[in-house]
């Protein structure tokens, strides 16, 4: 069924058009899949422990700088934008590509950069060291990260996969090993209890270092639910045309187009709030942390939207394993509430605005 | 009369420092009456001059024509600010909105010089004609004709000719009171549907026309029907070539959904209340997800609209999917006003709530304004082609359903 092809898209976009083509080329590359397998048989066999075409696939990310992202120079990286980072996720979103991805891509170089930069490491020079090396092995597309930060990200997702696995908590990051595993609803993210060991960074610092970490890793969630909600609406979109009842496509009954309608609008304005909230995180505007939010409940809803409206308009085919659908269907429920729930998030958004004309003021 | 002021718009931060002044110190610190009673009317008509007097009337239009030539990130500034200040709304709307977008792109230069500088000035008050009793959301639909005439008739000069009006249009915006209304007549009777029918413009007062004030829910006497027998329009006032008013008429129906009726300033001014409304309330609970997403909404439309003007600038058409913002934008209307009655409790059915200290922080916005405002919301989703309308063209234009 899937990986689809990129839709004529309605969207109106701020992106550059050297990110359009990055997006263009990672959809490219994640519809070819990597050495005979495909993204979606990829995510099959990574819910089954079979990691191998998954971290193949991650392999060739690499290749096109995707690990590299939001790593500094000085390790090896790109140091790119939030929104750069935003068009990655969101296509890897697009295609259900298995793994540690807002951890891998977002949380964890965050918090190594800090440690290294802001000299928080308990050992000093050694723990920089240690994460300097990291950082390296990230960029490089040799190492997988992945985190827990209880109590909003309770599990590290895919720590079995994982070359590193961190715990970062309140004041400390520690070091961690894989504990008990705990089913997802997703089985290509396979959650594990993260058993802390030595103490890495700790200190007020590393409170604010792990804030932003949830911060980055929330966007980078809502781009993922972005591009999932997008790929249900294109197989919707596809099954409603060649499906056919009563003597006619069931995409040409008025029931089924403005179920669909209401999911294009909603994914239509959910991505300039995703993109502002990239913005606003690179210039370290101070409305950051609420525009990240507002992105995240918006790219939620338009995902949880999409994937309802996909498996009633697919019907019974829909509601099976074996069909493609449940692969994104499933990963729409498990991101929902990850990296904050709508609540939490909705919660910062009203704490944060004032009610005095913070929208529009300034903004164009 | 306030003097104009000195420079056109160029510097955004100047522009927008300049229109919040003056608004500051011109909106009328009491809402005027409603725009749909006689005397409202009058009251918001000379707003409009005073507005037009400072040249805000009208800012992204040509200066030739009582504008400053602003772009359309400036129109955005302005609007902003005007909702931000809550200034009265805009009488001259249909005409602003819709008419002049179409005299822009179809009107002859003749049209143009004669026409938009009395509308930027509110000496015409324009209402728009398009619905017929049989002919809502199907416009195609049209029965009123325009028949050809020869000769001139008293008042519109020698030679030439002309048409005559006659039929029935209906849910017409403005029409209790307003001067002239442009609308789509049938010119070809052997024509079906969308062929064979012109852009006319005629006057409210002509012989020939009866106005029949319609109450709207609210209460007050927003739209009219209007009885047309055999109303003279000279040939002056057809827009585009006769035959081509479908066409024409869609180039305006775009604009109505799209950009230019429904600024974000709206919508981010009333959820800048709403939130202020909940702190008030205690910031109950049970509504914080929707006071939220109110404002997550407004602040979606806001930055939708900024890069859509941005493309625009840029030399991009708007075109089907004007469809997804007036949809958006009419629900979240509806949806925003809902969520601050639920706050307003029992008073929420109050026209004019006793309250004296229910107010916005600035003092401007009485509580009884959000029943009104609701109201108004309530509309959204019916005009400008309903809803249901515009899922279909989503649905058929931009995800390529089968029809």
């Amino acid at each position: 069924m899937m990986p689809a092809p990129m839709m004529p898209a309605p969207m109106i976009s701020a992106r550059s058009p050297e990110q359009e083509q990055f997006a263009g080329a990672l959809h490219d590359m994640l519809g070819a899949g990597a050495g005979g397998a495909t993204t979606t048989g990829a995510a099959r066999q990574w819910a089954a422990g079979d990691r191998a075409p998954g971290l193949g696939l991650w392999r060739e990310l690499a290749g096109l700088g995707v690990t590299a992202l939001t790593v500094p120079p000085q390790w090896g990286g790109l140091g790119a934008s939030p929104l750069d980072l935003v068009v990655c996720c969101e296509e890897i979103g697009h295609h259900a590509l298995p793994g540690p991805v807002a951890e891998s891509l977002a949380a964890v170089p965050l918090l190594l950069t800090a440690l290294c930069t802001e000299h928080l490491g308990t050992e000093g020079r050694r723990d920089e060291e240690l994460c300097a090396g990291w950082l390296t092995r990230l960029a490089d597309g040799d190492l997988l990260a992945t985190l827990a930060m209880p109590p909003r990200l309770p599990y590290a997702v895919d720590a079995d996969a994982a070359g590193l696995v961190l715990l970062a908590s309140a004041d400390t990051i520690r070091l961690a090993t894989p504990g008990t595993r705990h089913q997802s609803v997703d089985g290509s993210r396979r959650l594990y209890e993260a058993r802390g060991g030595r103490v890495v960074a700790h200190g007020p610092a590393v409170t604010e270092a792990i804030r932003r970490a949830l911060t980055v890793g929330a966007l980078a969630s809502a781009a993922q639910l972005l591009g999932a909600g997008r790929a249900l609406l294109e197989a919707s979109v596809r099954h409603a045309t060649l499906r056919t009842q009563f003597g006619r496509p069931v995409g040409a009954f008025q029931a089924v187009k403005h179920r669909l309608a209401d999911v294009a609008i909603g994914l239509e304005f959910a991505r300039p709030l995703l993109d502002a909230a990239a913005v606003a995180l690179a210039g370290s505007c101070p409305t950051a942390g609420r525009d990240v939010s507002a992105a995240k409940v918006a790219c939620a809803d338009a995902a949880h939207q999409a994937a309802r409206a996909a498996l009633q308009v697919h019907g019974a085919i829909g509601y099976t394993r074996e069909h493609d659908l449940s692969l994104w269907l499933t990963k729409v429920r498990a991101l929902l509430p990850a990296w904050g729930t709508q609540a939490e998030h909705r919660a910062i958004v009203l704490a944060a605005v004032g009610g005095t004309g913070l929208i529009g003021t300034g903004s164009p | 009369m306030t003097q104009a002021p000195a420079g056109a718009a160029g510097d955004p931060a100047a522009f927008r420092a300049e229109v919040r002044d003056w608004l500051a110190g011109h909106v009328p610190a009491e809402p005027l009456p409603s725009v749909d009673t006689a005397e409202g009317f009058a009251r918001h008509r000379a707003w409009e001059r005073e507005l037009a007097g400072a040249r805000l009337a009208v800012v992204s239009w040509p200066a030739r024509y009582g504008g400053r030539d602003a772009s359309l990130l400036e129109w955005l500034i302005f609007e902003e600010e005007y909702y931000a200040a809550d200034g009265p709304v805009r009488v001259g709307q249909n005409g602003l909105f819709l008419l002049a977008p179409t005299l822009f792109a179809h009107g002859t230069e003749e049209q143009r010089d004669r026409l938009l500088p009395r509308m930027a000035r509110a000496d015409d008050v324009w209402a728009q004609a398009w619905s017929e009793p049989d002919a809502g959301s199907d416009l195609a639909a049209i029965r009123a004709t325009a028949v050809p005439v020869k000769g001139h008739r008293k008042g519109h000069g020698e030679g030439g000719g002309g048409w005559l009006l006659s039929g029935t249009k209906t849910w017409s915006s403005r029409a209790a009171f307003a001067d002239r209304a442009f609308g789509l007549f049938r010119t070809d009777p052997a024509a079906r549907r969308h062929h064979g029918l012109s852009y006319l413009l005629f006057d409210l007062h002509a012989e020939g026309v009866t106005v029949r004030p319609i109450r709207q829910l609210g209460g007050e006497t927003g739209f009219a029907e209007i009885f047309l027998d055999e109303v003279f329009v000279p040939d002056s006032d057809v827009v585009g070539p006769v035959g081509d008013g479908w066409r024409i008429a869609m180039s305006t129906a775009s604009h109505e959904r799209g950009l230019s009726l429904r600024s974000p300033g709206r919508f981010s001014a009333a959820a800048d209340r709403l939130i202020a409304l909940w702190r008030r309330a205690g910031e109950p609970a049970d509504t914080a997800g929707r006071v939220a997403d109110a404002w997550i909404a407004a602040r979606a439309y806001h930055l939708h609209t900024v890069a859509t003007a941005a493309r625009l600038a840029a030399g991009g058409t708007l075109g089907a999917e004007s469809s997804l913002g007036k949809v958006f934008w009419s629900d979240l209307d509806v949806a925003l006003h809902e969520t601050a009655l639920d706050l307003l409790g029992p008073a929420a059915e109050l026209r004019q709530p006793p309250d004296p200290d229910g107010r916005s922080p600035d003092g401007r916005w009485p509580d009884g304004r959000w029943l009104e405002g609701y109201l108004f919301a309530l509309a959204g989703p019916i005009y400008a082609g309903t809803n249901e309308i515009q899922r279909t063209l989503i649905a058929e234009r931009l995800l390529g359903l089968p029809r």
